[in-house]
């Protein structure tokens, strides 16, 4: 157990101290011991960053299942590290913003801390974790911690529809992807990543290759949101804003982007998986800003901003995978898209996150987050609305911002695919700057839409809970360090490419990096006239234009009726499937001995026989039979009258009394057969039977009631037949084949010689088997208790035992 | 020899066969016991020829008990059709 172990699961090991810390110290604010320990791993993390720019590698083994080959393996490189100061620094501020936002006295701060401090923990341990098996372990905690922060105010359904929701929808990814960690792992013979990196000829040559890539996508893009799987996060959004914040926006939802760029090299090489996750970011980043512009919650359009975003990144992740088909470095037009994707990432966690915490202000000290009945806070809150225009204006990629940068990048990858010539990506592949193009209009448009709308306009003070004012001092430390990050990495990308972006392209594309070589990203605002400049040029002026024209389209969302929604067939997925489930299983679960009887017989005629069937075991043998003699044919017609007596008698007694008949046949056949001792024994337990019949029958309801034939019901006719054709036909082929000769011979031999007796079944009985014998004494005595029991102890109805 | 056992076992079989025809046709539950009784009789009969034809001594002990059983059915029986029940209870309970 290293110290970067050690630093993987301390969030873990804190937070089982949060609830003492809470009981101990009540006047203190709980958050404020958690922070500690975010500062204290994002300063830890940053020490590793002069190793990773030198393109090292830290690396760590906790043999924690080796009969399994399953280790913890710690792995640190630019993508894992990326992601690592990701969490920890956006976790920090999260933390302090949470202090100022969650009030001490009315809210159960432990809970939210353990939660939080969980989710941070498996986060962690998600990036930096080389064994696959181990990641899906932090992804399953990073599921089940988000599941308990969306419902973290229980007593409101609507939590708790969305904390089921995003549960049922990430647990159905993740379950999905630990198949394709396990196919992966049958295929390479290993769950390492950098193992499988290895090994990705033998991957991309196995049959399994597509299902694992396809599993794997699936457990990506449920937990990334993507399109169609997208319809979690709007819900998710009545978590506390702290927690959409940090999980929602900066780091839950992009472990699937880590994870596809993480498996980049080992799927890459497929053409499959550049169109498919090319294609489904795209359609992400259309439909998610498509859908922003309608919603009237801040939230909303900052959930839906989010999956969009998301879909951005993804879409670049998968145009950067045509980096592997062009050999040399020196080629840097194809890496644009990941280092853009890279750059946008660390652009997004610090807009975004600034973003809600903003929204979460003004719910605070306005008490709505409806657009509709915002407005005019401009002047009241001035570095609110500052923190509002910086990322906003970002997020729709202006300059002088980050958010610009990157989306300009945005766009160079996209025209790129014209100079593809592979995968048709230069026919078909022109879509994908159409529709970026379109999608940054309608991001440009809810950007403005969020700002404007909540800052511009008239007051409209009597629609408001409170009387609105300028947020404590605390609350806005998180955002202003956030925007600052904004406006810095804005003006001065390049602090970030050399430290953090390069490492993290490298570890996406390590296969096409010749030891010594250096991705070199130059990230500059002013690249000249170019295309991806008049882009956002049109982007800005059809973005005002519908801006200002919002109220006359607004009709077009009419189109898409509520009826055709994700959302609405979710819905009546999980209902139509609870139901579904209710009238199968009241469908042949009737509670009636009889029909559950029909289908045990009926299986057993079908597996029983269709075995038969299949295997052509049916046999008739004769010759080793014995011939039949003429008594024993006599007492069978006898026992097959009383058999069909017993069947068709009118009255309970002949029924009983028939059935003594042939139990007695049945001892009258062990005498023919010479067996004298099972004939005793048959004779005496027919006959105590047969008294206990008569002992039940007496205390049956009035006998008259129940005193017919049994109904004849074919059905039961026809299976009652069929077992007893398939039982007969069992017996004869059994005796037909005989495979080995009986071990009777030795019995005989030894009867005398080693068990001291004559009788042979005896001996048999309490000598050679006398085991069974044991046994067979202990069932009759637990038959004696029991009925004991059931005649002593009787319990009126509402007693319980 | 044989033969005459054989002969034996087939007048009992019949005379079984009558009887059984008793049991089935009835009319009373009476009758139906008294066939019974007289089945079990005809059993140990058909039991003892059959020993003899096999020359065995093993199911000497089957007739005994037959016969005991034969008897305290038939009594079970009778008191059943008597009294309704077979074993009354403690009246001192």
């Amino acid at each position: 157990m290293s110290l970067l172990h050690f630093a993987i699961i301390s969030p873990f090991i804190v937070a089982l101290f949060i609830p003492l810390f809470y009981k101990l110290f009540r006047s203190i604010h709980t958050g404020w011991f958690v922070l500690i320990l975010p500062v204290v791993l994002f300063g830890y993390f940053i020490s590793f960053v002069p190793l990773v720019r030198e393109n090292q590698i830290v690396s760590e083994t906790y043999e924690w299942m080796p009969s399994f080959g399953l280790n913890f393996i710690a792995y640190v490189d630019g993508l894992g590290l990326l992601f690592a100061l990701l969490i920890t620094g956006i976790g920090s501020l999260v933390v302090l913003y949470s202090i100022y936002y969650l009030d001490k006295v009315k809210e159960k701060l432990h809970n939210f801390y353990v939660y939080l401090l969980m989710f941070m923990g498996a986060m962690l341990g998600v990036v930096l974790s080389d064994n696959l098996l181990t990641m899906y372990m932090f992804w399953e905690f990073t599921s089940i911690s988000s599941f308990l922060l969306i419902g973290y105010w229980y007593h409101r359904e609507r939590s708790r529809y969305g904390a089921q929701k995003s549960m049922l929808i990430t647990v159905f990814g993740g379950l999905s992807m630990l198949g394709g960690i396990v196919l992966l792992q049958i295929i390479a013979g290993t769950a390492s990543i950098q193992g499988l990196i290895e090994q990705r000829a033998v991957i991309s040559e196995h049959e399994f290759f597509l299902p694992a890539m396809i599993l794997i996508l699936l457990g990506a893009f449920t937990k990334s949101a993507q399109f169609p799987f997208h319809i979690w996060l709007p819900d998710a959004m009545e978590a506390p804003t702290p927690v959409s914040a940090y999980l929602h926006s900066a780091t839950m939802v992009k472990a699937g982007i880590y994870l596809v760029a993480r498996l980049s090299p080992v799927f890459a090489e497929s053409s499959v998986w550049l169109w498919t996750v090319a294609l489904f970011g795209i359609t992400t980043l259309f439909w998610g800003s498509f859908n922003a512009v309608k919603q009237t919650d801040l939230k909303g359009i900052l959930a839906f901003s989010t999956i969009s975003q998301l879909g951005m990144i993804m879409s670049m992740l998968g145009i950067g995978a045509a980096a592997l088909h062009s050999d040399a470095v020196s080629d840097q037009l194809f890496m644009v898209a990941t280092i853009a994707a890279i750059f946008h990432l660390i652009n997004h966690a610090t807009f975004k996150g600034a973003l809600f915490m903003m929204v979460g202000i003004v719910d605070h000290e306005t008490g709505t987050r409806d657009i509709r009945k915002l407005g005019g806070l401009m002047t009241i809150m001035p570095i609110t609305f500052t923190i509002a225009m910086i990322g906003s204006f970002s997020m729709a990629g202006l300059p002088p911002f980050n958010g610009f940068l990157s989306k300009e990048m945005f766009f160079t990858a996209m025209i790129s695919v014209f100079d593809m010539n592979f995968y048709n990506l230069n026919s078909i592949g022109v879509l994908f700057p159409i529709v970026a193009w379109v999608g940054s209009i309608f991001t440009f448009v809810y950007s403005m839409i969020l700002v404007f709308k909540t800052f511009m306009g008239p007051l409209q003070e009597e629609k408001l809970d409170k009387k609105p004012h300028e947020a404590p001092f605390g609350m806005l430390i998180s955002p202003i360090i956030l925007i600052s990050l904004v406006v810095v990495i804005g003006f001065f990308p390049n602090i970030l490419t050399y430290n953090i972006i390069e490492p993290a392209v490298a570890s996406i594309l390590p296969t096409i990096l010749e030891p010594g070589d250096r991705i070199i990203s130059k990230i500059t605002f002013w690249h000249g006239p170019t295309l991806e400049l008049f882009m956002t040029i049109a982007v800005v002026i059809i973005g005002v234009l519908l801006y200002r024209l919002w109220p006359k389209w607004k009709g077009i969302y009419a189109i898409f009726s509520e009826k055709w929604t994700f959302n609405r067939l979710y819905d009546h997925g999980v209902i139509s499937m609870e139901r579904g489930a209710y009238s199968l299983t009241s469908s042949y679960m009737t509670g009636s001995i009889r029909s559950y009887l029909v289908y045990i017989f009926l299986f057993m005629i079908i597996a029983l026989g269709g075995t038969m069937w299949m295997e052509n075991a049916f046999t008739v043998d004769t010759s080793e039979n014995a011939p039949i003699r003429i008594y024993e044919v006599f007492v069978i017609a006898a026992m097959l009258v009383a058999t069909v007596i017993t069947i068709m008698a009118k009255s309970r007694l002949t029924a009983v009394i028939s059935l003594g008949v042939v139990g007695y046949l049945v001892s009258l056949l062990f005498v023919l057969f010479q067996a004298p001792d099972l004939a005793l024994t048959q004779l005496v337990v027919e006959t105590v039977s047969t008294a206990l019949f008569l002992v039940v029958f007496y205390h049956l309801p009035p006998m008259q009631r129940h005193e017919k034939t049994i109904g004849f019901k074919l059905t039961n006719a026809i299976i009652a037949g069929l077992v007893g054709l398939m039982t007969a036909l069992i017996g004869i082929s059994a005796s037909s084949t005989k495979l080995f000769s009986s071990i009777s011979q030795y019995h005989i031999d030894n009867v005398y010689t080693e068990g001291a007796g004559k009788n042979m079944v005896n001996v048999i009985l309490v000598d050679f088997r006398g085991f069974d014998t044991l046994f067979e004494v202990c069932v009759l005595g637990i038959a004696a208790v029991g009925i004991y029991a059931m005649i002593r102890l009787r319990l009126s109805k509402g007693e319980s035992s | 020899m044989t033969g005459v056992f054989m002969g034996a076992l087939i007048v009992l079989t019949i005379s079984i066969m009558m009887l059984v025809i008793r049991v089935v046709k009835g009319p009373t539950t009476p009758d139906r016991v008294v066939a019974l009784d007289a089945i079990g009789v005809l059993l140990i009969a058909i039991i003892a020829v059959l020993s003899m034809l096999l020359s065995t001594y093993a199911f000497l002990d089957v007739i005994i008990l037959l016969a005991i059983l034969a008897f305290i059915g038939t009594v079970a029986f009778a008191k059943f059709i008597e009294r309704g029940v077979i074993i009354q209870h403690d009246r001192n309970k």
